[in-house]
């Protein structure tokens, strides 16, 4: 009785440890098999000769060297660059500023912040529609600005192959600046009242006392701020397609909509799958060292 | 993934049917992505004559992205083991699929109604793997139109449709100068790649046609007639209106239906455009062949997959035998705006443009100048269409030169292959 009762109750705190190991287990394992198991399969695929449907034979890195002989691929990458850089650098910008300004204790403010922020409510497709057909030399601005009276005015970056990457920039800035307004305006209001008396007391004028002392202390926000407009930028597929459908020709080609065109218009899941693992690496060396070093000096 | 989960249990519910429901006349799953107006009425003419016959149709359409995510589904399906009876994919994506075995063959049926006699030779061997049909064509499109706006050409003082390129860029300056667009056109790159070939069949003819577009031959690929059929598309890309990036085609139909274009190069899939807008052929619209000698021929068929089950393969041949009937093949294309794939089909409900392009046809195959499209998924495999739609839009998008252009192609074509 009494062995048994030990073995119960032995049981009973062998579970009560493993309990939460038990419930999280089947979570685990099926993002395991979901998430890295595909990415997995992905990067398998893209050493083999896959066409129309996937080739288990190993060949090595051949459609690696095809990938990067393909001219569209320097074009979509190039791409990637332009876009996410200036994406990120112009709606950091414009959300500090909007956000410094909001902080000024203006009036209806709680109007103006919606209205700042009401763009993140709309899909990507739906501003990549509404921008396309502003930026329209024929339907939107243009025309518009032409009606006005100045008949030379030229904006057609939208149909002109070397500027219509512009334009997405421009769509996506347009959506997301208020967010990184939003995130920031939470940061500043955060920011101890103590400090900025200290400060005024020591007689900083308003510009120091930004540049100097909040900014600074708003660090990680910036980093949460640029990790969330980062991946928007490498994952921006729905806006490209909506906005320019990749081209003039395939100017505005990303790494997604590569990889799209590659794997289910092409049936090349080969070279597909060497684009994605080739993503997949590129944000995996951009991401991880800024997160180490962010995360070591924040002490966390 | 989500995707998957509900393809496998709608197959599974298929399944259950089949059990429910047997028939003398055999079942048949269909996957094909004409889902919009006169094409969905198409597929309809289909399934009631295959349910005339007693048979049980279960029909998947997959609409969305210009048949890519029938494609996606499809490949879903072989892999697990359950494909659809039939499928609508054509060119040489066929001999993809069999080089997979995945594909059974309806031979037995083309024999016995003598296939081989009444299709075009061309149009013949892209149906056939291994010289046993494994696919069933139910139309062709003539690529090479060239589509005319009457009123406009009248304003600019031209009298004929041009026969020749030359005649072409006269007509198109002087359109010019009246103010009118000479060329309507949508800049997507199938539609770039549609000028393209059409200028190659008219600067090469149908020789240099197959040797460059077909056979990926590379000598044809630089030649001096590849430079000089660039320099037209060069010329083409100079008589559009300066909106047409990203343009639908049947937008840009729409230009030449209102007059504000005076041409447009496109296949007769746009006469169904004009007939829909209560236009008549010669008062309202013109069409005539491109300029040059030749036929650029695209066609849709459907490709019998590899089912099991009597019943299944039952079906799979009725459909076979259906859908080369002449009856179907007249219904068929009445409501899609094609012509029969069957040479040998009366066009007397037909209208003057479907006559025309007949006539043609016949004439093409006795010349021996009837080509594949290439822009259309017909001559060549998908991952090499894809280098020349690349190659080519970006021409069409940029300054590059003529000389530069066919270099560049001819690279990008080998390292496709």
């Amino acid at each position: 009785m009494v062995k048994e009762g030990n073995n119960a109750k032995r049981l009973r705190q062998a579970l009560e440890q493993r309990l939460p190991q038990i419930v999280v287990a089947p979570l685990f394992a099926a993002s395991m098999f979901f998430v890295y198991g595909f990415i997995g399969w992905t990067a398998y695929i893209s050493l083999t000769k896959s066409g129309v449907m996937p080739d288990y034979t190993l060949t090595g890195i051949g459609q690696y060297v095809r990938l990067w002989s393909t001219p569209r691929w320097y074009v979509a990458i190039g791409n990637l660059f332009i876009f996410s850089s200036l994406f990120i650098a112009i709606a950091l910008a414009i959300g500090v500023l909007l956000a410094v300004l909001l902080d000024q204790r203006v009036r209806a403010e709680g109007v103006i912040r919606t209205i700042y922020l009401y763009p993140m409510a709309l899909s990507f497709i739906v501003t990549g529609t509404v921008w396309k057909w502003m930026l329209n030399p024929g339907l939107g601005l243009e025309r518009l600005v032409r009606q006005a009276g100045w008949e030379n005015f030229r904006f057609d970056w939208l149909v002109n192959s070397d500027y219509a990457i512009y334009t997405v920039v421009i769509a996506a800035v347009w959506q997301s600046s208020g967010y990184a307004m939003a995130l920031f305006l939470a940061g500043l209001r955060s920011v101890d009242d103590e400090v900025l008396r200290a400060a005024a007391i020591d007689g900083a004028g308003p510009w120091r006392t930004y540049t100097g002392i909040i900014l600074p202390i708003l660090r990680p926000v910036f980093l949460s701020t640029v990790i969330i407009l980062a991946h928007l930028a490498i994952k921006s597929f729905d806006l490209v397609i909506a906005l320019t459908g990749g081209g003039p020709g395939y100017a505005t080609d990303v790494p997604a909509t590569f990889m799209y065109s590659f794997a289910f218009q092409r049936s090349e899941l080969g070279v597909a799958a060497a684009s994605a693992t080739m993503m997949l690496m590129t944000v995996v060396a951009i991401i991880v060292p800024y997160l180490y070093s962010e995360l070591r000096k924040t002490g966390r | 993934m989500k995707k998957y989960v509900g393809l496998l249990s709608a197959a599974g519910i298929a399944g259950l049917v089949s059990v429910g429901s047997a028939h003398a006349e055999g079942q048949v799953e269909v996957l094909h992505w004409w889902t919009s107006g006169g094409e969905a009425k198409a597929v309809g003419e289909l399934k009631s004559a295959f349910e005339a016959e007693g048979g049980v149709w279960i029909d998947s359409p997959i609409a969305g992205g210009g048949g890519d995510a029938a494609m996606t589904a499809l490949r879903a399906r072989v892999v697990a083991g359950n494909p659809p009876t039939a499928v609508q994919l054509k060119g040489p994506g066929i001999q993809e699929w069999a080089d997979q075995g995945a594909l059974n063959d309806v031979q037995d049926v083309a024999s016995a109604e003598n296939w081989d006699a009444v299709l075009p030779p061309v149009l013949a061997a892209i149906m056939k793997y291994d010289g046993k049909y494994v696919a069933a064509p139910v139309n062709i499109h003539r690529v090479d139109w060239l589509w005319g706006n009457p009123q406009a050409l009248k304003t600019a003082g031209i009298e004929a449709m041009p026969t020749t390129w030359d005649e072409f860029n006269a007509a198109a300056d002087k359109l010019l100068a009246a103010g009118i667009i000479p060329l309507a056109h949508g800049g997507q790159p199938w539609q770039d790649a549609t000028l393209f070939e059409d200028v190659v069949l008219g600067v090469g003819g149908a020789d240099f046609y197959r040797k460059a577009l077909v056979e990926l031959d590379q000598a044809a690929l630089t030649s001096d007639t590849m430079v000089k059929s660039f320099d037209q598309l060069r010329k083409l890309r100079g008589y559009l209106d300066p909106n047409f990036s990203g343009r639908d085609w049947n937008l840009a139909t729409a230009m030449v239906m209102r007059g504000e274009a005076a041409f447009q190069i496109m296949g007769d899939w746009a006469k169904g455009e004009f007939l829909a807008a209560g236009k008549v052929p010669g008062t309202d619209f013109l069409c005539a062949p491109t300029p040059g000698d030749g036929y650029v021929l695209n066609s849709d068929s459907f490709t019998f997959f590899k089912v099991k089950g009597d019943e299944n393969l039952k079906g799979q041949q009725v459909l076979a035998r259906l859908i080369m009937s002449p009856g179907f093949q007249e219904t068929f294309n009445l409501a899609k705006g094609s012509i029969p794939a069957r040479t040998d089909v009366l066009l007397d409900k037909f209208d003057d443009c479907a006559k025309r392009s007949h006539e043609d046809l016949l004439a093409a195959i006795k010349d021996n100048t009837l080509v594949p499209s290439m822009a259309h998924e017909m001559a060549i495999p998908r991952s090499v269409r894809g280098e020349f739609l690349d190659l080519v839009t970006q021409f069409f998008n940029s300054d590059m030169s003529s000389e530069e252009a066919a270099t560049k192609l001819a690279d990008a074509v080998l390292r496709a292959q």
